[in-house]
């Protein structure tokens, strides 16, 4: 990707997610409160440390960006008010936007189904999984 | 018709470098009035006052403009090379052409337009100044000392030690401040008590300090070396002069159930109380929300048991009026209470303590003799977790937390870390850190023996989620250096809060009319040049309540405090400043507005006689300015509907004149 | 006393239970519901990037009417409540927002986030009192010890929801304690059950489920309450824990106040 393509990504990932990354001071708070930490490749902190670094490409590959729960856990502990998980959802809206991008088909909900399962659980997953 | 000097100073290239300095002397040199102008390398150096001195006497000059740096750092220089040639000083104008010129302005061109406004605005108001003379007050050879904590401590002992008398102020029953609850200090690990103890004993024995212990400020008035305050003596309900301090009633008085303040609340008292052995004055209080006696007026065991008859139920708080020539802010600090990070458990899991529980839970004289017993079971701790940074070092718009780091807690860990790995080498040390800060005399060697000589375990990382299941607390961090998410079952979890301002400081501060920061720590009068003084004039400042401090430090400040105090004690008389306001009594309609606005009490109001038409004698309220209160700042002018009231030196006429030289284009 | 009402789409299907009961009991309390008429369902999730209008349009269409019928909007999934609260704040305080979510809707009078949401707890706390519900309790539940889930969506971000103390909650407890109950406090209560992971993460769901209810149990509760139907999924499918039921809240308040 040439630089300027970089640099467009970037600041649509700092723009859509209204966090800045320069606030943050390296405490790992919030890493260190994540749920899902196990199930990440990257955990809160890198995803602020690169964003600032600009690696966004590294992010946008990663399984980790399905991983995020939501919990705003990260956002309301943060001591710096940085709010990873709003960096994590604009990565992941960068790649499901694109065409053909879905994490998540209609078709391959039946067989994710049991009779207790709520809609509400299909219908958080397609916001978070597809576009 | 004045004849003025104009002098430009190029401050090295600090002003020179941005401003065209000939082209602002000859603009200014064609002002009316003006019968000289000219610009110099260094118009503060030996040599530039040597040229103003000689064109005052050659020229003749009536007024000078200096166009040089801010009047806060040459003013008085200034001022006293004119007056050695006869000049009153009052006649000296400043114009700041470097911080509002020439460090905020790039370009020339622009840059000396300004300056040359700014000048011209200067020469017109010289061209109505009248020579002020200061006069004299006063000084009260007497200092106060707001705070019996080691800065107090030390303050009140350093003034005491010059010959001056000084009273402490302590709104505890006994002074020694949060330094008497601590066990060790770092980074020498001597017991706090044994260094803090002969110091208020000191204090006790010093003929020239008197405690107000259990007493609080009430007000304040007055101003710099002319104070007069009035002391609250809070009842204590025992009569401090009786007392012996042989403790018989807090043995037998019935009431057990009392949490201990002293103790942080980890272990009870009784309701009449000393708080600590070594206390100063040893003297019992009884407290009245618990003292059974107080409530039902069923009791009276400790008045039994007195052998001397100090128990008084009926005491009252007393009001003591009291004059001083200075005044010391040492307010002191407390560690914010961490309830609303409970995510780290502090509210609902009785076994996470903050450092200064801490200290307690450590020290011979605490709830567990000294033993490291956890507050839930009294167990000893095999595993121990330490927190860095909590409400420190937050973004300005967290609600929770402080923007500072509050700069003891790094070492204090280290400290408590080592003392445990000491003592009890079967336990494991664990130190969430973000930075360790440890920048003083030995202090990273310090915190390099807890690592290299302890074994404690130093973790770059913060600790997300506290949870108690079984008696066991569960840890969840971050290892940032290895990239993991650890899981450490610890018995006891400590807490290094944010240090923050007492509470008292903010309404002493009003009292006091000095200024405070948005954190509510005191305001220095420079940051840098000026740290023990408050911008009010008479107002020092001693230890944490100007802004986080270790004790070394506290100490150092504490005794710089002292110094100024001693060299505005040592003066007979003060000059007052002459540019005071003054009020025209033909003008003046009665309305105290001025009054309402004055925040010094400068300004009283009298009935007087006044001729009215066809000899007739009118009685009209007028205002009247005490001169020796009036510190200048001018908000009575403001204030003042019929333009009465006037401020000398700064004159309505002065500011319009040079409103009207700066919009002259 | 009347509320209008947001249910939410699963409230109408896999948790009727949470909704009949909400009713039953209001009904008892005299408070009325009044069922929002043609409310669509609100994504479940907020969306959190600053250009997403679309997904928001469902909640400011709730809020408006809300606005237009003169009443205070009551939530009761957790979820709902959430997306419904953050984007009422969008609304309020985003002008960018504020601006493209009314130039979407085209209403007759713009939406500028007027309406004042309540959590159905908020609402029992705050506008029928925990002591007068208490006084309405007619079967109190003695001896039960219950644990209140909160989860992550009723309480963060906190500066938003502005329901409780989002680190040391006390509502639910307060509500268990006014239904005669005693709340068992543990430190999971405001941690996340996994959420919509489940869909893709079975195993991730169930450490989170888990690790909710054996902090609960560990503590000594009986029951642990939610408002949430993928929290109760969750827990039970996915945690499942012997000897901890979970269930609505709703149920146990109907049930204290003899309309179960």
């Amino acid at each position: 990707m040439s630089h300027d393509k970089k640099q467009a990504v970037l600041d649509e990932i700092l723009r859509a997610s209204g966090v800045d990354v320069r606030k943050c001071m390296r405490c790992g708070k919030c890493t260190a409160t994540c749920p899902a930490f196990d199930e990440m490749e990257y955990h809160p902190h890198q995803f602020v440390y690169m964003v600032e670094k600009g690696e966004i490409d590294k992010l946008a590959a990663s399984p980790s960006i399905f991983k995020c729960l939501s919990c705003f856990a990260c956002m309301e502990r943060c001591p710096r008010q940085v709010e990873p998980a709003k960096l994590i959802e604009a990565v992941r809206l960068s790649v499901i936007r694109a065409k053909g991008a879905n994490h998540l088909t209609p078709e391959q909900i039946p067989a994710l189904l049991d009779e207790d399962l709520p809609q509400q659980a299909i219908t958080s997953a397609f916001r978070k999984y597809s576009k | 018709m004045q004849r003025i000097g104009v002098f430009i100073c190029h401050c090295g290239t600090n002003i020179a470098a941005t401003v065209d300095v000939k082209a602002v002397a000859e603009a200014l040199g064609r002002e009316p009035g003006v019968v000289f102008s000219t610009d110099y390398q260094y118009m503060c150096s030996e040599s530039g006052q040597t040229l103003m001195r000689d064109a005052i006497r050659e020229h003749k000059l009536t007024g000078v403009v200096v166009c040089s740096c801010s009047p806060r750092m040459h003013e008085a220089t200034f001022r006293k090379a004119a007056e050695k040639e006869g000049l009153n000083p009052y006649m000296v104008e400043i114009a700041n052409i470097r911080e509002q010129v020439s460090w905020i302005h790039k370009d020339i061109a622009e840059a000396t337009e300004k300056a040359i406004i700014l000048g011209r605005a200067a020469i017109a108001k010289v061209h109505l100044n009248k020579p002020l003379t200061a006069g004299e007050s006063p000084v009260t050879k007497r200092a106060l000392v707001i705070g019996g904590g080691i800065a107090g401590i030390q303050t009140a002992l350093d003034i005491a030690e010059a010959g001056f008398e000084v009273d402490i102020v302590e709104k505890e029953p006994t002074i020694g401040g949060k330094m008497a609850q601590i066990d060790k200090t770092f980074p020498t690990l001597d017991c706090a008590a044994c260094i803090l103890t002969p110091k208020m004993v000191d204090v006790a024995q010093n003929e020239k300090i008197r405690i107000f212990s259990y007493s609080e400020v009430e007000s304040v008035k007055g101003f710099v070396g002319n104070f007069k305050v009035a002391i609250r003596k809070k009842a204590r309900y025992v009569d401090e002069e009786k007392c012996t301090g042989c403790g018989i009633c807090t043995e037998k008085c019935p009431q057990k159930k009392v949490p201990n303040a002293f103790n942080m609340g980890l272990d009870t008292r009784r309701a009449i109380y000393i708080p600590f052995a070594q206390a100063v004055p040893k003297v019992a209080t009884i407290d009245a929300n618990y003292c059974t006696m107080m409530k039902t007026g069923k009791c009276g065991i400790c008045q039994k048991f007195c052998g001397v008859g100090a128990i008084d139920y009926t005491q009252k708080d007393q009001i003591v009026e009291r004059e001083y020539g200075a005044i010391v802010a040492a307010t002191g600090f407390n560690p914010m209470k961490p309830t609303q990070y409970d995510e780290l458990g502090y509210a609902t899991c009785e076994d996470v303590v903050t450092s200064l529980e801490l200290e307690r839970l450590m020290n011979a004289a605490g709830p567990t003799a000294g033993t490291l017993l956890r507050p839930s079971d009294k167990k000893h701790p095999h595993t121990v977790v330490f927190v860095q940074c909590v409400g420190s070092r937050c973004d300005a718009e967290n609600e929770k937390g402080k923007p500072y780091c509050s700069k003891i807690c790094c070492m204090y860990t280290a400290k408590h870390a080592m003392l445990i790995r000491e003592k009890y080498p079967d336990t494991e040390v664990y130190v969430f850190y973000i930075d360790v800060r440890t920048p003083g005399k030995n202090f990273d060697e310090f915190y390099r023996r807890a690592v290299e000589q302890y074994g404690v375990h130093y973790i770059k990382g913060q600790v997300g989620k506290v949870v108690e299941e079984n008696g066991t607390l569960k840890v969840q961090a971050s290892d940032l250096l290895s990239g993991e998410q650890l899981h450490i079952d610890a018995d006891l979890v400590v807490l290094a809060t944010a240090v923050e301002p007492d509470k008292s400081a903010r309404s002493i501060a009003t009292m006091l009319t000095a200024s405070m920061d948005t954190n509510d720590f005191f305001t220095e009068a420079h940051a840098k040049l000026r740290p023990v003084e408050s911008p009010t004039a008479g107002i020092f400042l001693s230890g944490v309540c100007q802004g986080p401090k270790d004790i070394p430090e506290t100490v150092s400040q504490a005794s710089a405090a002292a110094a100024k105090v001693i060299g505005l004690l040592a003066k007979d008389k003060l000059t007052c400043n002459p540019c005071v306001a003054e009020s025209d009594e033909m003008l003046c309609n009665g309305c105290s507005s001025c009054e309402k606005v004055c925040p010094y009490g400068a300004i009283t109001y009298a009935d007087k006689e006044f001729r009215g038409p066809n000899r007739t004698t009118l009685i009209r309220r007028v205002a009247s300015v005490n001169a020796a209160v009036c510190q200048g700042c001018g908000a009575c002018t403001v204030a003042c509907p019929s333009g009465a009231m006037d401020l000398k030196g700064f004159s309505n006429r002065q500011i319009m004149a040079e409103v009207d030289a700066i919009c002259k284009m | 006393m009347k509320f209008s009402y947001y249910p939410g789409c699963t409230l109408k299907t896999k948790a009727k239970d949470l909704d009949r009961y909400a009713r039953l009991s209001c009904a008892a309390l005299g408070v009325e519901l009044a069922e929002l008429p043609e409310w669509q369902c609100c994504g479940a999730v907020y969306p959190m990037a600053k250009d997403e209008i679309a997904t928001k349009l469902s909640s400011v269409r709730a809020l408006a009417s809300a606005r237009d019928l003169g009443t205070d909007l009551v939530t009761l999934c957790s979820a709902c409540h959430n997306v419904i609260k953050q984007v009422n704040n969008d609304m309020r305080t985003n002008a960018d927002v504020q601006l493209r979510a009314n130039n979407y809707l085209k209403l007759d009078t713009p939406y500028v986030g007027e309406t004042n949401v309540l959590h159905f707890l908020e609402m029992l706390r705050d506008r029928v009192g925990f002591d007068e519900l208490k006084k309405k309790v007619t079967n109190p539940l003695t001896g039960r010890k219950i644990g209140a889930y909160y989860g992550c969506l009723l309480l963060r971000p906190s500066k938003v929801m502005a329901m409780d103390d989002a680190e040391n909650p006390t509502i639910i407890e307060d509500f268990i304690r006014a239904i005669g109950a005693t709340p068992v406090v543990y430190g999971m209560r405001n941690e996340c059950c996994g959420g919509y992971i489940t869909l893709e993460d079975k195993e991730s769901a169930q450490k989170r489920s888990n690790a909710v209810l054996e902090s609960a149990k560990a503590k000594g509760a009986d029951t642990v309450v939610t408002a949430c139907p993928l929290c109760l999924y969750n827990l039970k499918k996915n945690g499942g824990c012997d000897g901890v039921g979970v269930v609505y809240f709703t149920e146990l308040l109907a049930e204290a106040l003899g309309v179960k």
